[in-house]
């Protein structure tokens, strides 16, 4: 089944401006390190769903989010974030990814291939593009006076740690539906770049968001045709358009 | 109405950090439309004991508010990122929707239509809070403590990080605020001559409670010795605050 040009550039937009939009709190959350470690986690998910023959971003779901309950735990349950465990983590799901993923699948594993992106996938994408618009609204207001001050959130009676749950949950639901588009490797820099290059425009949050969101569409948009051109694949492109677009943004901050 | 006049009530409080007691059998009343000060020297526990009657952390003890309390919360310092894209209209929208109840609590806390100068403007609404100086970022918190009416305020070292032009400011605001019916306010401040002018109780805090009262009655050099040692030599009241600052001000944090 050949799958047409504008319903990829469609779910391109999807995963772009989800990612666009929870990387803007990643990175003024200064958690960016754990969105592109916890993408890796999807690997191992992904592995036994190619095992078992069932839906690759159902697995890497699961496996998301099992490893976010993790991550939270963890946050919560200390001091100081223990960035070098998470880090211990993720590598070790990443090799054991690796060592899980049959031999063919694996490169598409790592890197993506829109190509293979199905029916179901871009059904499972939109509802997942619903979701995390929705619950991201809802819960947007005190996702941001968290990061302004977690104390001044508590003493409003509002339950940050649940907050920042919800949050990562999310961030897993994003990684999981770029996948097929991305890959494990690069689904994380997708969340990160956007929102990065958003930050260097942006002077207030509604237009660093706006921004961020924009961003994420704009790479996914000229990656893929960029990509459809020249026959090339379109995960690495994409996200090289992302970065050079961040390179941009950065100059024009510094004028 | 009213029954009890007291809008708290701590008991039997203890706090204790890996082991080490912070905060030993501390208990107070606070009666409604009163201006406590606590007082002590660094490492007292009195940013603790906020801490505690907030829920910010674990304690043992009972800490009981009047079931209408509503309170708003002046942290001591809040390191927010330079680069942060919020301004401070969305900082304060982060709490009320209706923005003429924003442009009052800016107009309480000094911010006026065309002032002559912007950090005395209503135009510091566009402003981003990580470009704000000291002062403005401390009257922004106290307007953002303000919104939604408050019945308690809770001021932690008001004038930490602010310059003696901006201290005198927040003082005055305290001042003012106190003419309101039924507003509580609870301050921690190293400053004598603020708790004797403004404070009508002070709870005196070295780990445990050594006074509490009317100021110029239980703050004497017994209650001094006691929180500061015997190592200060004293001369008459007026000097008192001399000596203490030599023991306060140079150091800017508490626990």
């Amino acid at each position: 089944m050949t799958i047409n040009l504008p319903f990829l550039l469609f779910i391109g937009i999807l995963v772009g401006a989800t990612s666009g939009l929870l990387g803007s709190f990643m990175v003024i959350k200064r958690m960016s390190l754990v969105g592109d470690a916890l993408s890796h986690v999807a690997l191992p998910g992904i592995a036994i769903a190619l095992t078992f023959g069932i839906n690759p971003i159902l697995g890497a779901l699961i496996a998301l989010v099992v490893a976010t309950f993790g991550i939270w735990y963890l946050s919560e349950h200390s001091e100081v974030y223990p960035e070098a465990l998470v880090g211990v983590f993720f590598t070790a799901s990443l090799s054991i990814g690796l060592l899980l993923t049959p031999e063919p699948d694996l490169l598409e594993a790592l890197f993506g291939n829109i190509d293979k992106i199905g029916f179901t996938d871009g059904i499972l994408t939109m509802i997942g593009a619903i979701i995390i618009f929705a619950v991201t609204l809802a819960i947007s207001k005190k996702l941001l006076l968290g990061v302004v001050s977690e104390d001044l959130a508590k003493a409003q009676k509002i339950n940050i740690n649940k907050i920042n749950l919800v949050y990562l949950l999310l961030v897993a639901l994003v990684v999981a539906l770029g996948v097929k588009f991305l890959g494990t490797i690069l689904t994380g820099a997708m969340v990160i770049i956007p929102a990065a290059t958003a930050k260097n425009l942006a002077r207030s949050i509604t237009s660093y968001q706006y921004l961020s969101i924009g961003a994420g569409v704009v790479a996914s948009v000229i990656g893929i045709l960029v990509a459809r051109n020249f026959n090339a694949s379109s995960g690495p492109i994409v996200i090289l358009v992302a970065v050079a677009m961040f390179i941009l943004s950065y100059v024009l901050k510094k004028h | 109405m009213r029954e009890d006049s007291s809008i708290l009530k701590v008991s039997g409080l203890n706090v204790k950090f890996d082991g080490h007691i912070i905060l030993e059998n501390v208990s107070f009343d606070v009666k409604r439309d009163d201006t406590l000060a606590i007082i002590g020297p660094n490492g007292a526990g009195k940013t603790v004991l906020f801490r505690a009657i907030l829920g910010l952390i674990p304690f043992e003890g009972t800490i009981t508010w009047a079931p209408d309390v509503k309170i708003g919360y002046v942290p001591q310092r809040l390191a927010v990122e330079k680069d942060l894209p919020l301004t401070v209209r969305e900082f304060l929208s982060l709490k009320e929707n209706d923005q003429r109840q924003i442009d009052n609590a800016l107009r309480e806390v000094g911010f006026l239509e065309n002032a002559s100068h912007l950090h005395n403007d209503l135009r510091v609404l566009s402003t981003s809070i990580g470009d704000l100086s000291g002062g403005e970022f401390q009257r922004v918190l106290i307007a953002y403590a303000l919104l939604g009416n408050p019945n308690v305020l809770l001021f932690d070292e008001p004038t930490v990080g602010v310059d003696v032009a901006g201290e005198e400011t927040v003082y005055s605001l305290i001042h003012k605020l106190q003419a309101k019916s039924d507003l509580t306010i609870i301050f921690i401040s190293h400053e004598l001559e603020i708790v004797y002018q403004h404070a009508t109780t002070a709870l005196c805090l070295n780990k445990s409670e050594i006074c509490f009262g009317p100021p110029k009655e239980v703050v004497d050099k017994k209650a001094l010795i006691k929180m500061y040692g015997e190592g200060i030599t004293f001369y008459k009241h007026a000097d008192i605050e001399s000596i203490y600052s030599h023991h306060e001000h140079h150091t800017h944090h508490d626990h």
